[in-house]
């Protein structure tokens, strides 16, 4: 092997700028993504069939080469009602992380900029905030404001939030104590300047990683919601308004339940995956 | 330039780090009680945002046929013809003595309904974080210092355990051991028996989190200069892994675990209401469905007492586990 060969198989493991390549999970996660994407933009591409065409039947007929998943009660084909549910199961996700990064952002943008009073008193409403755990906060919003699928969505993203404005408190804080926010005090620009320029672009870069692994977690915790009949209701083909439905009959018809719920399962996996794919790459560009 | 590198660091005097950790005692204290103020303080105001009488909904809710006068005898029965700064000083009198109000539906006083649910819960959550330690321990051991393909295999296990959803692994489990091999019972008994599925399937969703993060600060554990210097005092690799990394591979994990009980709450309501099982968690959901709200308002108190006691011992226990002293900074 001549030495050209050799250097220009070396980078092939680990390329110029030092990028590691990507590993198996990482590529079957992408793929995965590009599934449920095209499965939530154009589901009749993947399932051609119609999620809501009822064919008594057929009901409860286990997983074959004609359903593969199965079918309901109503003898709905249950991959096609999964496939469907996609779009709905995803828009919330996405939604709620949304709205529970939005809040977060404000509330840790608040605290660590306008001075230590403040700082104290958001800081003291995040404890309080952290009194409700997880789901608590969820339902007094949903006691307050009455099930439903749009409660749902603002509930989880309203117990999210905590947690992200913490974390965006804590970014905001060590980039502002950074060398170079150093150094463009020294160059004498002003405050506002040296904030919305170097502090905040450099604060809010973390976001796509945290809302990536975020999204994964949203869905899980609406489908919860919906699974406990406070969120999206049943006729909706909603992964867990799915397994709601089937929760009646998971003792003759395990299919119903189970296959909504690994598809869950699934996109908080690959969720997870791309978000460290993402975060490692920004780590080392 | 070369000015304060050779200041000394003050002494600190045994009395007056004694007074110190009064102090943060006497803070910390405070600190529990301002939280509670303010849950209960939210809560409060939350609750008067539901649209709606709230006497009629003590009658039975909008659809029930009610006349003047049984409005007005509930009115003066809760209070809620009062100003609505002395319906609330009233509420955090009451709060105060450990009196939680009345249920609108189940004609019952909330506090002996809650206490009477606390128990299956602490029990339901206190064992699943003790087998979720369990799992993630042995997971994170097994797969650290075996190479990069069980590093992987473990972190991917961790990955999928912690994306498992209660209600979709309950289900698996009901269906795996109920249903087909037919070892455990689907509804919880009181026995201990069928306390196995529902431990099982808050365990594991957690055991993914704690396992990512053990797994991490092992691997900086086994890196750091004292596991160096252990090592150059001849201590064995076995003992290197046990009394040192293990045990910093264990400090971000205990910080953890009082979001790990917060969450084992949610989960509770989740696995209390799939297994049948009495609880805090079913107790809340039904009040949530039928908009009990002195039942709601009262397990949220509970729960926002347990959840400070709880973030207090861990506190306690990771001063116990990592016995440098810390500045109010470095936290």
């Amino acid at each position: 092997m001549s030495e050209l060969e050799i250097q220009a198989a070396v980078p092939r493991r680990t390329n110029v700028a030092g990028r590691r390549r990507p590993s198996l999970a990482e590529v079957l996660a992408a793929l995965l993504a590009l599934f449920l994407l095209t499965a939530a933009i154009a589901p009749r591409l993947l399932a051609p069939g119609d999620p809501l065409a009822i064919d008594p039947l057929s009901a409860f007929q286990a997983p074959s080469v004609a359903h593969w998943f199965g079918t309901d009660e109503s003898g709905r084909d249950i991959y096609t009602r999964v496939i469907d549910g996609a779009r709905d199961s995803l828009v919330i996700g996405v939604t709620a992380t949304l709205i529970g990064l939005g809040l977060g952002v404000v509330l840790g943008t608040i605290a660590g900029t306008l001075g230590a009073a403040v700082d104290f008193t958001v800081n003291r409403f995040l404890e309080v905030l952290f009194a409700f755990p997880g789901l608590l906060l969820a339902l007094l919003f949903i006691l307050v404001f009455g099930p439903g699928p749009a409660t749902a969505i603002v509930a989880v993203g309203l117990s999210t939030a905590p947690g992200y404005a913490r974390i965006i408190r804590a970014q905001l804080i060590r980039v502002r104590s950074s060398a170079f926010v150093e150094a463009a005090t020294v160059q004498g620009l002003s405050g506002r300047r040296i904030l919305t320029r170097h502090v905040l672009p450099n604060t809010l870069s973390p976001l796509l990683v945290l809302g990536t692994l975020g999204i994964g977690q949203a869905i899980v915790w609406a489908a919860a919601l919906s699974y406990l009949g406070l969120g999206a209701q049943p006729p909706a083909a909603e992964w867990g308004a799915m397994l709601s439905a089937g929760r009646t009959y998971i003792t003759s018809a395990w299919w119903m339940s189970f296959y909504p719920g690994l598809f869950i399962v699934l996109t908080a996996v690959c969720a997870t995956y791309i978000g460290r794919a993402i975060e490692r790459r920004m780590r080392h560009a | 330039m070369a000015e304060p590198l050779t200041q000394r660091p003050t002494p600190i005097r045994p009395r007056a780090r004694t007074r110190d950790r009064l102090g943060a005692v006497l803070r910390r204290l405070a600190g529990a009680v301002f939280v509670l103020w303010a849950v209960a303080t939210l809560t409060f105001f939350a609750v008067r945002l539901i649209p709606g009488d709230p006497a009629q909904a003590i009658l039975g809710g909008p659809g029930s046929q009610t006349s003047p006068e049984a409005l007005a005898a509930v009115r003066a029965e809760y209070g809620l013809d009062q100003p609505i700064w002395v319906q609330y000083l009233q509420q955090l009198g009451r709060l105060a003595t450990g009196d939680l109000g009345r249920s609108y539906g189940l004609n019952q006083d909330v506090g002996p309904l809650v206490l009477a649910q606390l128990g299956g819960t602490l029990v339901l959550a206190v064992t699943s974080l003790a087998v979720a330690w369990v799992l993630a321990l042995t997971l994170a051991t097994w797969s650290t210092g075996r190479g990069r393909l069980a590093r992987r295999i473990g972190s991917g296990l961790e990955i999928v355990a912690a994306a498992l959803p209660h209600f979709w692994l309950a289900t698996v489990l009901i269906v795996l051991f109920s249903v087909w091999l037919g070892v455990l019972p689907p509804i919880s008994t009181s026995d201990a028996r069928g306390l196995v599925l529902p431990v099982l399937t808050l365990a594991v969703p957690l055991a993914g989190f704690l396992g990512q993060v053990m797994r991490e600060s092992l691997l900086t554990a086994l890196e750091s200069p004292f596991v160096l210097s252990a090592r150059a005092r001849g201590e064995s690799e076995r003992g290197v892994f046990w009394r040192h990394a293990l045990r910093h591979a264990a400090l971000p994990a205990i910080s953890l675990s009082g979001w790990a009980f917060g969450s084992l709450i949610s989960g509770a309501v989740v696995v209390e209401t799939i297994f049948a099982r009495p609880g805090l968690g079913r107790t809340l959901l039904t009040a949530v469905t039928v908009r009990d709200v002195p039942v709601v308002v009262g397990v949220v108190m509970v729960v926002a007492v347990a959840y400070i006691l709880m973030t207090i011992a861990t506190d306690v226990a990771s001063r116990i586990a990592d016995p440098r002293p810390r500045t109010e900074a470095g936290r």
